[in-house]
Formats: structure tokens, C-alpha cells, sequence
């Protein structure tokens, strides 16, 4: 099987590690992996801040990057919900105002076809013991997007739980909100942190050395707010517990 | 809106007073968790949920679509039945039209239902000002007016408020507009209730006019619903000789049997009720029995402007139940007053700068006032996308577009001071549209990786002030691609 990594641009420029960790896990699983250099951004930011006709560039670059793919795989549940939910959105936007059908077309070729990366694991490898190993106490957030636009539901934690040696601790209020919500991080940085703290505070309070995540924009926002109070709990994205081994720890 | 709300600040402004505040934030939080939970657990007993809540959405849809016939139908039943309806385009026309009908009555006071209608327009500040008093009748709308302050949740006011606080109010302001606080009034509930319900029993006994709102009004027949759960309602409803109501035309509903839906699912989603305690319903005037005069006041105030709005309308399908409230993190830290509107958290966040536009600097901050997270969403019972109509709305503040306003269609250009977050979004799109200068501007990020700065200057402050920034990689993942496998597909 061949799948077209979606690196994300978050993850490309500030957690390439996480990329490699999706490479590794999904070649260990016998999937072939391609990398399209075309990718750059889902245009999610913009997009959620108001600029949609800044966006359009981007969506037509994804669509035309992942064209002939019938697996685009992406770590990021935010990302794969802004494709599937709100690329198709911008394109019937875009046909309304009157520019024409293509980008509907793009957009709706795309969406179906774009999986976040447990539920590539879960649905469509169908597994959910991946093989890793790792001796750790983690508990998991599950980050907005993925949890209620995509319905995730317990894939992550099922996954993580089959993880040899890992020790899964539940995270009170964990369905609730960190308070990254892109730009909103900025805008209102003061309600952002609060939550943010919220969050650290519950997953402190667990005891687990780790707070995983399957979204690092996300993690990037607790992982800043945990090292700032100087606190030893760590931020990990799913993918690179999961590509963890015996053989190959991570490291 | 209401006057109190012009020259409010943007939403982050007054929202950092309110997260920096512990013991509202213990209040929020201790209260919205709470009903939080139980809605959780009301709704869940319903199998049918999922099917109440499409039909609540279909009825809604519905009667929007063909709002101008059914509200000539309910003017005629409510007409044949006695009752006499004005129409009010404004605030400032429903608040004259109720002071005029409350001026012929020759009273000078009078009780009201809870009614966010009448908060929207301000009236108990109109009416003040003809020198008429309305007294406040719902608990934590009495706490409210006699604390001189305004109501930061839909269903319970004064939810910022705790015990201690209320039996201040009570002790200190009881007096100066009846019935005194018992003395030596603790803060225990039921002690604080008995107090209310001893002050408020006087103003029931002695008002001739009653001010209402209505959560649905049916087209069929006539008849206005009001839903409450102290039993103050009914009294209002029923004892004074003059009620009049002032709704929002989005409230009416085509059958008696549409009720059937929103009777399960409104007091699920507010109070976690399975059976509203006090629903009254009337059709106009019954001789002998119940006010002898009935006067409806139709109130637009931005409605049908917000109707015209393909993405915006499904805001006009809103029940009241407060459930987005009280499930919305963002609410439960920065309260409701920073909203700056009689309608907080995320239903007020889409509604307000739809009512009132996106103008003022509070109103194009709204729509910003939310992480997107989705959980308002989750638990409206009319399933109305609150995510999609704040994209929808900060696209309106962002990059301007059409938009109805009193009627015409008008092109908003983009709001004041978002000059500069243009430029950075385009900036930011011409970069990633180019992979190519992305991996160079990547490449000289990773040279830099040692200078990573603890504080950023400028809008980046905003970030580092509470957090530490992401450690640069020595390489982009495309850059470990190409090392590892050779030039990218
Ligand atoms: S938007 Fe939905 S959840 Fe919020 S108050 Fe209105 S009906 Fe209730």
C-alpha cells in the first residue's frame, strides 16, 4: 500500500521529528511513503482568522500536491478537519461569488480521501496494536478538532493502550479545550493561558511523565506554558510513541 | 443593543480583568461544570436525542424560511383571540411602544418575567426614565437589578454572584424597593429564597401591568409559551390586569404540535430538566380569567437583517437554553460582562455582531472570542454550527463583504486596524505557496536555532508572555526527507 505522507507546516518546521516518527511507524506497518514536495500548508490559519480568499491559493496547492493519492495521511487532526470540513465550504464559497467551479471540484476530490493518522491506523490498516514499546506513564488530551469534527472517538487511546509498557492514565477534563485555537493564542492570550494552565495543571495532578497529543500545535501551546513553570512533565506526539520500539526507543 | 453596552472594550481587554479574578472564576467554574454535568446526563436518557434535535433544526429552518407568513398567521390569532400586536423595526419602538400602552394604563410600576427581548432593548432603562419602575421577578434577575449590575449568563443572571455575596445585596438593598431583608438574613439558599419570595410576593399582590417575554409563540393558535422554573411567571402572567409581551419575531413556531419537540429539549439543555417546572401558555384575553388586556410587541432589531444572511440566520434558531454557555471554556474564564452584551458566551459571540454589526470594537472582537473548539456546538439542541458562523463572521471583520443592514444589502470593507494582520496573513500565504522560499526561510531559522529569544518583541509578546517558544529544529522535516531518500515526489 502506498500512502502520501501530509506533513503539516507546523510539523515540517518545528517538529520534523514527528514527521520521521509517522515515516517510521507507517513503514514498519508495510506501507509504502511518499513525501509530495508540492505540500506546504492547509491554510488553516488563515482561514480561521478571517482570510478566506487568502486560502484559496492554499487549498488548490494541497488538492493539486495530493492528486492521484488514494491515502493522504496526516498527523494533525486539525488539519485533516480543515480539509475535509471546510475545503469543500471554501470552494462552494468560491463558485457562489462567482469564480467558478474548479476549486469546489479540487476541494471535493481531496476531502474524502485525506485520513488523520489514527484513523489510517485504526480503519483502514485496521490495526490497533502497532508494536511499539514504550516503559512510560502517559496521559492523553485529545485535541478539539480531532475529537469533535473528525469523531476520533477512543482510536488515540486504544492505540496507546496497546503500546507495550506504557502505563495510560486518564486525564480529568479531557475533552475540554487547551486553549491554543490558532490565532485565538495570541488574540486572547490571557483566556489561552488559563486554559492552557487548566490543562498542564490536570495533567500534572495525574502523576504521568508524559501528556500526549495528536495535534502539536496544540502540544506546541502546553509544552510552551509546562516549560515556562519549569515543570518536568513532557509533551509527545502520538506518532512518535507509537514508532517506538524495543529496538529503536525513542530518543 | 442597550446604551450600557456602547464604548465597551474588545473582548480580550475586559476578558483579562475577569481571568484575573479568583473568586469569579471559582464561581464560573463551580457553576457551569455543574449544569454542565447534568444536562450531560439529562440528555443522554434520551434515545431520540440525535432525532429531537434534527427537528428542533427543521422546524426552525422552516418557519425562518417563510417568516413573513407566519407571522401574519400568528397576528391574526392572536388578534381573534383578543389580543392587539404592534410591530417594533427597533429597540427605541419597542421600548415607546411599552411605555406608551404602560403610560394609558395610569400605573407607574409594574412586574416582569424574565425576558432577554426587553433586556436587548433596554427597557427597564426606558421605562426609568418615564418615570415608570419594573420590577425584576425571576431570582437571580431580582439579584441582578437590586446589585445594580448587569447579567452575565442567559438562564441564571447572576451566576457570577455566590451566596455570600447575594445576602449582601439583599441585606443592603432589599429595603430601598419594598420588603426589607429579614433581619439577621444568612446565606444559607433556602433562607435567601424565602427572603426573595417574602419581597416579591408584595409586587405580585399590588401590580396591575405585567412586562413578559416568550420563548415560542405558535402561528396556528395564537398562543404565547413561556417556560420558567420559580413559578414568578405565572403569577405575572396571570394576576396583573395589562400583560404585555415583547418578543423577537424568530420565536414564533407554525403548530401547537411543533411545541411537542422543544418541550423535551429546552429544559434538558438548561436546566437539566426532564419536565419543565412552570410552562404557561395563553391566547390572548379569557373574560374573567387572566389579564383582561393583551398586547404582543413584535421586535426585529436586526432579525430580519441577520435572516438575510445565508451562513449568519442559523443564529435566529436559538431556544435560550444556554447549554453553549455553559460548556464553553472560554466563557467559564472570562465571564459573561466581557462579552459586553445581554447575550454572552457563544451564542451572544455570533448573535451580537449580527444584531448589532460589526462596528464597534467590541462587536468585531466577538467573533475572535473562541479556540473553535467545537463543544457549543456539540450540545445546541437546535444544532446550530456556532464554529462555522464565527469563521463566517470574522471573515466579515477580516476581509469585508456583503452584509443587510435595515434592509440593503451593503459591501463592508474590512474593519479598522486589521491593516497590518493582512499584510502577515498574505505574507504568510505568498511563503507557503512557495515551497521553495519556505525552505529557505526555514533553513535560516535553523541557523538561528541558538538565538531562540525567551520574550518576543511586538504582537509575539502575546505568546511569550506565558509561554516558552517550540525549540528550533537542526533540520525541516523536507530537508531530513531529501537527505534520507533523495529529492521529494
Ligand atoms: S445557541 Fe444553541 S445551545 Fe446556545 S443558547 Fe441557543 S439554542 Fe442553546
Amino acid at each position: 500500500m502506498r500512502v502520501a505522507l501530509f506533513v503539516t507546516c507546523v510539523n515540517d518546521a518545528l517538529y520534523p521529528r514527528t514527521g520521521i516518527a509517522v515515516v517510521r511507524l507507517l513503514e514498519r506497518l508495510g506501507v509504502t511513503v511518499d513525501f509530495p514536495a508540492a505540500q506546504s500548508c492547509c491554510g488553516q490559519p488563515q482561514y480561521n482568522t478571517g482570510f478566506r480568499h487568502e486560502t484559496e491559493p492554499l487549498v488548490r496547492r494541497t488538492a493539486e500536491a495530493f492528486a492521484g493519492y488514494e491515502y493522504v495521511v496526516t498527523p494533525s487532526g486539525s488539519c485533516a478537519a480543515m480539509i475535509r470540513e471546510h475545503y469543500p465550504r471554501i470552494g462552494r464559497k468560491a463558485a457562489a461569488e462567482g469564480r467558478g467551479d474548479a476549486l469546489a471540484e479540487l476541494a471535493a476530490a481531496l476531502a474524502p480521501r485525506v485520513y488523520e493518522l489514527t484513523e489510517f491506523l485504526v480503519d483502514v490498516l485496521g490495526v490497533s496494536d502497532v508494536g511499539a514499546h514504550f516503559p512510560h506513564t502517559v496521559t492523553y488530551h485529545p485535541s478539539c478538532h480531532g475529537l469533535r469534527a473528525l469523531g476520533l472517538g477512543d482510536r488515540p487511546r486504544r492505540l496507546l493502550a496497546a503500546v507495550k509498557g506504557l502505563d495510560l492514565v486518564e486525564l480529568p477534563g479531557a475533552e475540554e479545550c487547551c486553549g491554543f485555537g490558532g490565532t485565538f493564542a495570541v488574540k486572547n492570550p490571557d483566556v489561552s493561558a488559563a486554559m492552557g494552565t487548566d490543562k498542564t495543571a490536570a495533567a500534572a495532578a495525574t502523576g504521568a511523565e508524559v501528556l500526549c497529543g495528536a495535534d502539536n500545535s496544540c502540544l506546541a501551546h502546553l509544552e510552551g506554558l509546562l516549560r515556562r513553570a519549569g515543570s518536568p512533565l513532557r509533551t509527545l506526539h502520538l506518532a512518535e510513541i507509537l514508532a517506538a520500539t524495543e529496538r529503536e526507543p525513542l530518543r | 443593543m442597550t446604551a450600557t453596552h456602547l464604548g465597551m472594550p474588545a473582548f480580550p481587554a475586559a476578558a483579562r480583568e475577569a481571568v484575573r479574578d479568583d473568586v469569579l472564576r471559582a464561581n464560573l467554574r463551580r457553576a457551569t461544570h455543574t449544569i454542565r454535568d447534568k444536562r450531560a446526563r439529562a440528555v443522554a436518557e434520551l434515545a431520540d436525542w440525535d432525532r429531537l434535535r434534527a427537528a428542533g433544526k427543521a422546524v426552525k429552518d422552516h418557519t425562518l424560511r417563510h417568516l413573513d407568513h407566519y407571522l401574519l398567521q400568528l397576528e391574526e390569532a392572536v388578534t381573534a383571540a383578543g389580543g392587539t400586536v404592534h410591530w417594533a423595526a427597533d429597540a427605541d419602538e419597542a421600548n415607546r411602544i411599552v411605555t406608551d400602552l404602560v403610560l394609558a394604563t395610569g400605573e407607574r410600576e409594574l412586574v416582569k418575567v424574565k425576558s432577554m427581548a426587553t433586556q436587548e432593548t433596554g427597557l427597564n432603562e426606558a421605562l426609568e426614565a418615564a418615570g415608570i419602575a419594573a420590577y425584576e421577578t425571576d431570582l437571580a434577575e431580582l439579584i441582578v437589578q437590586l446589585g445594580h449590575d448587569r447579567p452575565s449568563h442567559i438562564l441564571v443572571p447572576a451566576i457570577h454572584r455566590n451566596r455570600a455575596e447575594i445576602r449582601d445585596v439583599f441585606r443592603a438593598e432589599m429595603g430601598g424597593w419594598g420588603r426589607p431583608a429579614p433581619d439577621g438574613l444568612g446565606d444559607d439558599p433556602r433562607e435567601l429564597a424565602e427572603a426573595a419570595r417574602l419581597h416579591l410576593r408584595e409586587k405580585f399582590l399590588r401590580a396591575k401591568v405585567a412586562v413578559s417575554g416568550a420563548n415560542f409563540m405558535v402561528a396556528e393558535t395564537g398562543t404565547l409559551v413561556v417556560f420558567e422554573s420559580e413559578g414568578n411567571g405565572r403569577m405575572c402572567l396571570t394576576l396583573p390586569e395589562t400583560l404585555i409581551s415583547v418578543v423577537g419575531i424568530e420565536k414564533v413556531v407554525p403548530t401547537f404540535r411543533d411545541l411537542e419537540i422543544f418541550l423535551q429539549t429546552l429544559p434538558r439543555s438548561s436546566t437539566a430538566e426532564r419536565m419543565n417546572p412552570y410552562t404557561t401558555m395563553w391566547t390572548g384575553t379569557t373574560d374573567g380569567d387572566g389579564p383582561a388586556a393583551f398586547h404582543l410587541v413584535l421586535l426585529d432589531n436586526g432579525r430580519t437583517d441577520t435572516l438575510a444572511d445565508e451562513v449568519g440566520r442559523q443564529a435566529l434558531r436559538c431556544i435560550r437554553c444556554s447549554a453553549c454557555l455553559n460548556v464553553c471554556p472560554v466563557y467559564e474564564r472570562a465571564g459573561g460582562h466581557a462579552y459586553g452584551s445581554v447575550y454572552p458566551g457563544p451564542i451572544g459571540a455570533i448573535l451580537s455582531p449580527q444584531l448589532r454589526g460589526t462596528d464597534s470594537e467590541i462587536d468585531a472582537s466577538l467573533p475572535y472570542a473562541s479556540t473553535l473548539c467545537g463543544a457549543c456546538y456539540d450540545v445546541c439542541p437546535v444544532a446550530i454550527d456556532i464554529p462555522e458562523v464565527l469563521v463566517h463572521l470574522r471573515e466579515r471583520v477580516a476581509q469585508g463583504g456583503p452584509v443587510t443592514r435595515d434592509g440593503i444589502r451593503v459591501r463592508l470593507r474590512p474593519a479598522h486596524g486589521r491593516t497590518a494582520e493582512r499584510a502577515a496573513m498574505r505574507a504568510a500565504r505568498l511563503l507557503l505557496d512557495h515551497p521553495g522560499a519556505l525552505r529557505a526561510g526555514e533553513r535560516l531559522l535553523a541557523r538561528a536555532r541558538r538565538m531562540r529569544p525567551r520574550r518576543l518583541p511586538g504582537p509575539g509578546r502575546a505568546w511569550t508572555d506565558t509561554r516558552e517558544l517550540p525549540e528550533l529544529p537542526a533540520e525541516s522535516f523536507r530537508d531530513w526527507w531529501t537527505r534520507e531518500r533523495g529529492t521529494p515526489q
